[in-house]
């Protein structure tokens, strides 16, 4: 905490963006910044349960994983992947140039991570249209050949749940970035105060990092079983 | 309190008295104390400011271990109860409990069905293998001191041992819907000689694995599991004597062929592949109960020489032929 | 206590109560303690409903035959009221309530760290209650508070979904109001305010923060698959689709009985803060409590299998967890012996909030022994899911959480209302409670060992005395429960003027005038002083609300 400056702080002018509640901006910064990490704890800490529930199906059921592993399209899973790791560098290029009060570089990569992460959630819906074809929905159309409907039914309901889930946090994700974006534009971020940007490529990075595991979770798991 | 009724009631209560002599010790000691400090150190006038007071190590350290180790005492003796309560013995009387809302349906080794009434031998260590048809139920005998959830999709097992003759409560423990406090039965301790005359004066039906048996023949199940298994050219492993024996699977593993795993390679064969066999195995699931399921299991017991009640099974086995009405749900 | 309180001031000085007076600068209010406030007004509200279905179901179970009410009813009940009781009572109870008016105050903050964040919480609270209450009136939950599947996936015709939606949504709340709380703590401190200078309270609401934001989410999951496996069948507790209901409780109980330090965690802060002023003594151990909470927190993630010791789980896991269950009873004991360290010595007062705490001991320690029993792996087998279980946890939960929400209303009273409340009734209702209460579970202790399963709606006649006697401590119970609120809402019109500490106290939050006002502090303070470094009052400084007015002076 900064005792000394606080009086010498309050001398000077407000800040716009300060919160009354806050003594400085240097306050308002760490407040922000540790709220959306511990945001992220709950994070974990919610889709932890679904990890949960997937390790104990998987070493319960490894052969049937491993089987409905291979009705899912590595390719277009790889595809988001690279996606979504690319997305990440914009994201971190964003924070950068916020940073350093470079709006047009901040407003263009912020456009950038955008577009990729409408690519991921495009290539999504490419991919959960071919499940709908094939009947791999499960619940009332569930269609599966091979061995082990129901058990393999678990791996489409866990499949379709976590990556559901990570789904819906790239919705918010890309609406987050469509605000800044609009405020970016405005000039509204500058190297004071440009925390929006940063705490919002923290909750990207993230929603990125859950992929990186849910991708060879789901995609790849049935890579050393022979299937 | 309630009766001591089994083999393991005493040792439930010697333990509960001694945490409750060590509950009563802490609480009379804490209580006295703040007693003591609140009448002696009372406020004697409105702008008094005691002697701060910050800490002792000393002290901290004394009711840190000392309340440590009184715990750990109470933590082993209570292991070492739970462990004489689901350690369990080989040479029981198997009884077959199957719950459902909200009923308890038990079936001796000798074929006798109870609905709510379990009659036992006194002094005989008796074996329930439970499961239930639809939600968790727990069975709990309160002047046994025993008490097991029955789970649906799996077995679990509880033992014990009356050692008195007369009727006890049984009750379902676990919530169960409408009518929970009313799934409730009693169990009827008779001597020995007793319960023989009981049995007697009740067998009316196959034991139970009689029963399997002859769903063994009726299912099928012997087309492929012949005696001598793949040697023999059998398409499925011999059962013979598979009961309690580990067994190697496909890809290495070993498991212990006891009743969930048998349970669980009918319901769902390809779940566990005996090595050197193939999964080809149909699902039993939904064409056999509950109850078939435990008569099954209990059938592919009896072939075991070691199984406790196989000799027991035969005794009866004259007597209950006169009968064959097996098939019920 | 002050019985000459003279109020002097010519114009009202503005404090958060009169800062705004239409609904809307209330309900759209960014202010933390009015937040409070609404929390307060919600809470209490829904502890009228827990407590009317309490009351339907000590009024049935006088009778071993079910005469009252019908089966399925008398099960909505006690679901009912679990879930009111425990998400939304016990859970907001202290650390939404005093924990939202009181914390930015003790830490010399003017806020919380994210205001509007605060005040989402609050909405999303409701929303959550409305859902909650919504399902109620349609027809009720017969799931019990537990939800165990799969009597809750595939056998209960009630309104399962939508009770289980309100808590999932409540969870949110809870959830952000313990980010918002571990944020201001970290970040909002007033300089000086080093983390050894905090009061307990405080720590305690660290400690809670925490369970709040790790567990609540696994719950908030838990109940989405239980409503997925009602509606569609995902199979992922149903064994006939090759899952495992057991991996339900394993998953509930890992939020459930961290939660259950939810509830006492931020009653044991309070009880510090009230041993400490009532006996004008620093906290004995300070450390050792401070650390202690945050212990209670870590290890109580680690013993939810102690739930499950007649569940089919392995035995070895079975001792794992009685293992760790008693290393989880060890921070609490460490509590009650510094608390009793404390008055050793001291300067104590027999004022309400005192007697509360020095009560909330007694049960406390009864409860956390008799918690004992039930860790024992082998005793617990004999009385898990009976009356024994049901009388341990009330008493954490009613003579623990609830008396120390109690006392902890007596003792801010004045600062959140300015007011005084009287003290001779308060000391009486006080004692009631605690006779009442003792009446009401003590003998469900002796129901449990002799065998008689919780959730019984009718039973063996043999159990009916003490069931008895139980209704009729429950009726004692529920006048001492009616006391405050009677004088308590006379005394906001017409209690003495309270000033600014009445009791002589050392946190912050008496270095500011009674009601505060809206910003707490006229500016920022500069702490130099530790934690419960008692003073005579007229050395300590009144920072908030104007000029120190003629009634802080008076002192006694």
């Amino acid at each position: 905490m900064a005792q000394s400056e606080v009086t010498a702080q309050h001398a000077i002018a407000h800040h716009p963006a300060l919160a009354h509640h806050f003594e400085n901006m240097e306050q308002q910064r760490e407040a922000s910044t540790l709220g959306m990490w511990v945001f992220l704890i709950t994070e974990i800490m919610f889709f932890g349960g679904l990890f949960l529930a997937y390790s104990i199906y998987r070493s319960w059921y490894p052969q049937v994983f491993a089987e409905a592993s291979h009705h899912l399209d590595i390719l277009l899973g790889g595809i988001n992947t690279v996606v979504l790791i690319t997305s990440s560098l914009t994201m971190a290029l964003a924070v950068y140039h916020s940073q350093v009060g470079n709006r047009g570089k901040l407003v263009l990569f912020l456009i950038l991570t955008m577009l990729l992460g409408l690519t991921f959630l495009g290539i999504k819906v490419i991919e959960y249209s071919h499940k709908f074809h094939d009947g791999l929905i499960p619940g009332i159309h569930f269609h599966y050949e091979g061995p082990h409907p129901q058990q393999a039914q678990i791996f489409f309901w866990l499949y379709f749940a976590m990556t559901g889930l990570h789904a819906l946090h790239m919705i918010i994700g890309v609406s987050i970035l469509a605000f800044l974006i609009y405020f970016a534009w405005r000039g509204r971020y500058s190297p004071e105060y440009h925390s929006p940007v940063e705490i919002s490529g923290l909750y990207w990075h993230f929603v990125d990092i859950v992929w990186i595991f849910l991708f060879p979770l789901l995609y790849l798991v049935g890579f050393h079983v022979k299937g | 309190m309630p009766e001591q009724a089994s083999t393991i009631a005493q040792q439930v209560d010697a333990l509960f008295y001694y945490w409750l002599g060590i509950t009563l010790f802490f609480t009379v000691l804490i209580v006295a104390a703040i007693i003591l400090f609140v009448v002696k150190y009372r406020r004697r006038a409105p702008g008094e400011i005691p002697r701060p007071i910050f800490g002792s190590m000393k002290l901290e350290t004394i009711w840190i271990v000392i309340p440590f180790l009184i715990a750990m005492s109470l933590f082993v003796w209570g292991a070492k109860v739970y462990f004489a309560q689901y350690r369990i013995p080989k040479d029981a009387l198997d009884i077959y409990v199957v719950g459902k809302q909200w009923m308890w349906k038990m079936q001796h080794p000798t074929g006798q069905r109870e609905i709510n009434e379990l009659h036992v031998p006194m002094g005989r260590k008796i074996r329930l293998t439970m499961t239930t048809e639809d939600v968790i139920h727990s069975f709990y005998i309160p002047d046994f001191r025993v008490k097991m959830d029955v789970v649906p999709g799996r077995y679990t097992q509880m033992w014990f041992e009356a050692t008195k003759p007369g009727r006890y409560h049984l009750f379902c423990a676990e919530y169960c819907g409408m009518n929970h406090s009313r799934m409730t039965g009693t169990v009827i301790v008779m001597r020995p000689d007793e319960y023989q005359a009981w049995l007697s004066g009740n067998t009316s039906q196959l034991s139970p694995a009689q029963q399997g048996e002859q769903l063994f023949q009726t299912l099928g199940c012997t087309t492929c599991h012949l005696n001598g298994g793949r040697d023999a050219g059998g398409r499925g492993p011999q059962l013979a004597g598979i009961f309690g024996k580990p067994v190697q699977l496909e890809g290495g593993q070993t498991v212990v062929a006891d009743e969930n795993y048998l349970r669980e390679s009918i319901l769902n064969p390809s779940a566990k592949i005996v090595a050197g066999y193939s999964a080809i195995m149909p699902t039993y699931q939904g064409q056999v109960s509950e109850e078939q399921l435990l008569q099954l299991i209990a059938y592919i017991k009896s072939l075991s020489p070691q199984s406790g009640n196989a000799a027991m099974t035969s005794a009866n086995a004259a007597q209950a032929a006169s009968s064959p009405n097996g098939q019920r749900r | 206590m002050s019985t000459a309180v003279i109020p002097v001031e010519a114009k009202p000085r503005t404090t958060y109560l009169n800062a705004g007076q239409t609904l809307k600068s209330w309900l759209l209010t960014l202010d933390h303690k009015r937040i409070g406030i609404l929390y307060l007004i919600s809470v209490t509200f829904f502890f009228l409903v827990g407590g009317i279905y309490a009351t339907l179901i000590r009024l049935e179970l006088l009778t071993p035959q079910g005469d009252l009410v019908s089966a399925q009813t008398y099960n909505k009940l006690f679901t009912q009221h679990g879930i009111t009781m425990v998400f939304f009572f016990l859970i907001p109870s202290i650390p939404a309530v005093f924990g939202n008016f009181l914390l930015p105050i003790m830490i010399g903050a003017k806020d919380v760290a994210f205001p509007r964040l605060n005040l989402l919480s609050w909405y999303v609270f409701m929303t959550g209650a409305l859902f909650a209450s919504y399902a109620m009136f349609a027809g009720g939950v017969d799931t019990g508070w537990t939800f165990y599947p799969p009597y809750s996936t595939n056998y209960a015709n009630t309104y399962v979904i939508a009770t289980g939606l309100g808590i999932f949504i409540a969870g949110f709340s809870s959830i952000l109001t313990g980010l918002n709380f571990i944020v201001t703590i970290h970040t909002m401190r007033a300089p000086g305010m080093t983390w050894f200078r905090l009061p307990l309270f405080v720590w305690a609401q660290y400690a809670t923060s925490l369970i709040q934001i790790l567990g609540t989410p696994v719950l908030a999951i838990t109940l989405l698959l239980v409503a997925l496996e009602r509606t569609v069948g995902i199979g992922i507790f149903d064994p006939r689709l090759g899952g495992d209901p057991v991996l339900f409780q394993h998953l509930f109980w890992f939020y459930s009985h961290p939660a259950v330090y939810i509830m006492v965690l931020p009653s044991m802060g309070v009880v510090s803060e009230i041993i400490a002023t009532f006996s004008r003594k620093p906290i004995f151990g300070y450390k050792f409590v401070a650390f202690s909470s945050l212990a209670i927190a870590i290890v109580g993630f680690l013993v939810w299998g102690h739930h499950l010791f007649t569940s089919s789980q392995s035995v070895y896991a079975g001792m794992l967890f009685s293992l760790l269950s008693y290393a989880v009873a060890i921070p609490s004991a460490i509590k009650v012996f510094n608390w009793t360290a404390t008055l050793y010595r001291g300067s104590i007062s027999y004022d309400a909030p005192m007697l509360y705490a020095l009560g909330f001991i007694g049960l406390f320690l009864i409860g956390g022994l008799t918690g004992l029993f039930l860790a024992a792996l082998g005793l617990d087998v004999h009385v898990h899911d009976t009356y024994f279980v049901v009388a341990h946890f009330h008493y954490i939960m009613v003579g623990g959480a609830l008396l120390a929400y109690l006392g902890a209303m007596h003792y801010w009273w004045p600062k959140m209302t300015g007011r005084l409340y009287p003290e001779g009734w308060a000391r009486f209702a006080a004692l009631v409670v605690f006779v009442g209460f003792n009446l009401t579970f003590f003998p469900q202790f002796i129901l449990g060992y002799l065998g008689m399963p919780r959730r019984y709606y009718t039973y063996a006649p043999e159990f009916q005395l003490l069931h008895v006697l139980s209704t009729a401590g429950a009726s004692i119970l529920a006048v001492g429960f009616i006391l405050p609120a009677i004088y308590l809402l006379w005394s906001l019109k017409k209690g003495p003027i309270a000033p600014a500490d009445p009791w002589l106290a050392t946190g912050l939050e008496w270095r500011t005038s009674s009601p505060p006002p809206p910003e707490n502090f006229e500016r920022t303070p500069i702490v130099t002083w530790n934690a419960y470094e008692f003073r005579p009052q007229e050395e300590a400084e009144v920072i908030g609300g104007g000029k120190p007015d003629a009634s802080s002076l008076t002192g006694e």
